[in-house]
């Protein structure tokens, strides 16, 4: 296999995107991309997109997508693993330059939630979960996520203030990214006060419903040195698992193993371990999510998650900086985007490009990207290459 | 909801009907063609025991449209008698009075319809003893 590295990364303001179309928000985040590598040309292009079917009526996405970036005839493929399809992009684009089948690969993820209601956007998602055994009986996505919430304080007296304050943090990490959807500071009491959604969940405890989409432009190594004008950041780990699609076949609801079997594949592969870790972009669909990937990428013991976030250890300057950009809370969570979004936040702090943001001395970064209740989850270590 | 995608499914809803590994015992809920324990593809019939324990739940107040007429509802994960594990309402029941460990019991019950003219939908919900 050959070596591969990030040599260029397009992003876009996110949020509610009334003007913009679902091929219009995904161009102009691959056009950044393409500017920003400074490459003339790409051989080929994976995107990740959960449900572009239910929530615009169109599927085809590769080719639609190929067509208005203008990229006439190549080879272009739409990927999807619910909330993790973004993260499949960009495995699927490393395995391609990777295998020598092409040199420079586009990854992008799009998502255009908001040209269906609440309602239609909220079905849209629970195709993520098993429709005839969990969405028929009226569970919903907040509702599975709670019912691990509630599991993990009663095993570990993790307290709903914990879960308050990782919002807290990632919102005001988000203050700081201009391409967030939610740049606003919010207090503990905000969180605790805010609507219940579902029972121990608020509505300040969930990932908003974004239109947005990211892009990254990968090529071999050696090619990077020669071309790359900016630092090129080398994959150096992947880890791709799944685990039971209904959240009930799991004998503990408060660990996800599909992110427990992945990062030890990626650990494996890159040859670092948690500790050599300098700075994380979890998947904080809610709040109890990023809790629980914290404890199961390796970054703390089982239960300790809560404490360490409310004890500043995940925030810029502490001891694991987790969700810089702001996560998938504050930035927004166009779930087909989100994937690939986290992998370029990773790639500005290792540039050191990510202003006030910014991780002092980070090296090597994770990304954790996870689908549904935990059915898929996809990590990638990264190392800015000197 | 097609009538065929409604009616292949009423073996489980209405009746509990599983499968069980006739090499490894594993309890498939619903039906599987091949054993995720041991590889197995022999399954005999079996139906699920209809008491059990709540291992977690919530109370939802913002629900799918199919739901939005009984909000707010409690669902949990249950896990019967036979340590298989379900997701299910738990029909009337003050959220108060729910507690993970708490003993419950499978009723037949309605579970959503579809508008006025579509299929009502049917299976099992779990109410506290
Ligand atoms: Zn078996």
């Amino acid at each position: 296999m050959r070596e591969v590295a990030i040599i260029g990364v397009g992003l876009m303001k996110w949020g509610e995107l009334w003007k913009k179309s679902f091929r219009d928000i995904f161009v102009e985040a691959a056009l950044n991309s393409i500017d920003d590598a400074g490459v003339e040309r790409i051989d080929s292009m994976y995107i990740g997109c959960m449900s572009g079917g239910l929530f615009t009526g169109q599927e085809h996405i590769g080719s639609i997508m190929a067509d208005y970036l203008g990229q006439k005839h190549i080879p272009a493929a739409r990927v999807e693993s619910a909330c993790a399809s973004g993260g499949l992009a960009v495995k699927m684009g490393f395995l391609e330059v990777a295998s020598g089948m092409s040199d420079i690969v586009l990854v992008g993820g799009v998502e255009k939630m908001t040209d269906v209601d609440g309602g239609g956007a909220t079905a849209a998602l629970a195709t993520a979960a098993d429709q005839e055994y969990e969405v028929y009986n009226g569970i919903t996505f907040p509702g599975l996520y709670a019912m691990i919430a509630r599991a993990h304080m009663d095993k570990y007296g993790t307290k709903r203030e914990h879960l308050a304050d990782v919002a807290v943090k990632n919102h005001s990490n988000g203050l700081h990214n201009p391409n967030a959807q939610f740049q606003m500071k919010i207090s503990r009491e905000d969180v605790l006060n805010s609507v219940m959604v579902a029972s121990p969940l608020r509505i300040l405890d969930c990932s908003p419903i974004t239109d947005g989409a990211a892009a990254m432009i990968l090529c071999d190594l050696e090619t990077a040195k020669r071309i790359s004008k900016k630092m090129p950041v080398r994959i150096l780990g992947i880890g791709h698992a799944s685990d039971t699609i209904a959240l009930h076949n799991r004998k503990d609801l408060t660990t996800l193993n599909s992110t427990v079997k992945a990062a030890q594949d990626a650990y494996k592969m890159s040859g670092v371990k948690p500790s050599d870790i300098d700075v994380a972009e979890v998947h904080d669909c809610f709040t109890i999510a990023e809790i629980v990937a914290s404890e199961d990428v390796g970054f703390f013991e089982k239960g300790e998650g809560g404490c360490a976030v409310s004890d500043g250890r995940t925030q810029i300057g502490g001891q694991i900086p987790i969700n810089p950009s702001g996560g998938l809370k504050s930035k927004g969570h166009p779930v087909g985007a989100t994937g690939v979004a986290q992998v370029i936040e990773i790639v500005e702090q290792l540039r050191g490009n990510a202003k006030e943001r910014q991780v002092e001395n980070a090296k090597t970064g994770l990304t954790q990207n996870m689908g549904g209740s935990g059915g898929s989850s996809i990590i990638h270590i990264l190392k800015g290459e000197e | 909801m097609s009538v065929a995608r409604y009616w292949r499914e009423i073996p489980r809803r209405y009746r509990l009907e599983a499968g069980k590994c006739s090499n490894c015992g594993y309890i498939a809920f619903p039906h599987r063609l091949v054993c995720p324990e041991c590889g197995s593809r022999k399954f005999e019939d079996y139906r699920l025991k209809d008491t059990g324990k709540i291992v977690s739940f919530t109370t939802i107040e913002v629900g799918p449209t199919e739901f939005s007429d009984q909000v707010p509802y409690n669902v949990g994960i249950i896990e019967l008698g036979d340590e298989v594990r379900i997701t299910a309402q738990i029909a009337d029941a003050d959220p108060k009075d729910i507690k993970i460990g708490g003993k419950v019991k499978l009723e037949f019950r309605k579970i959503q319809q579809d508008g006025h003219a579509g299929v009502i939908k049917y299976g099992y919900k779990a109410v506290l003893v």
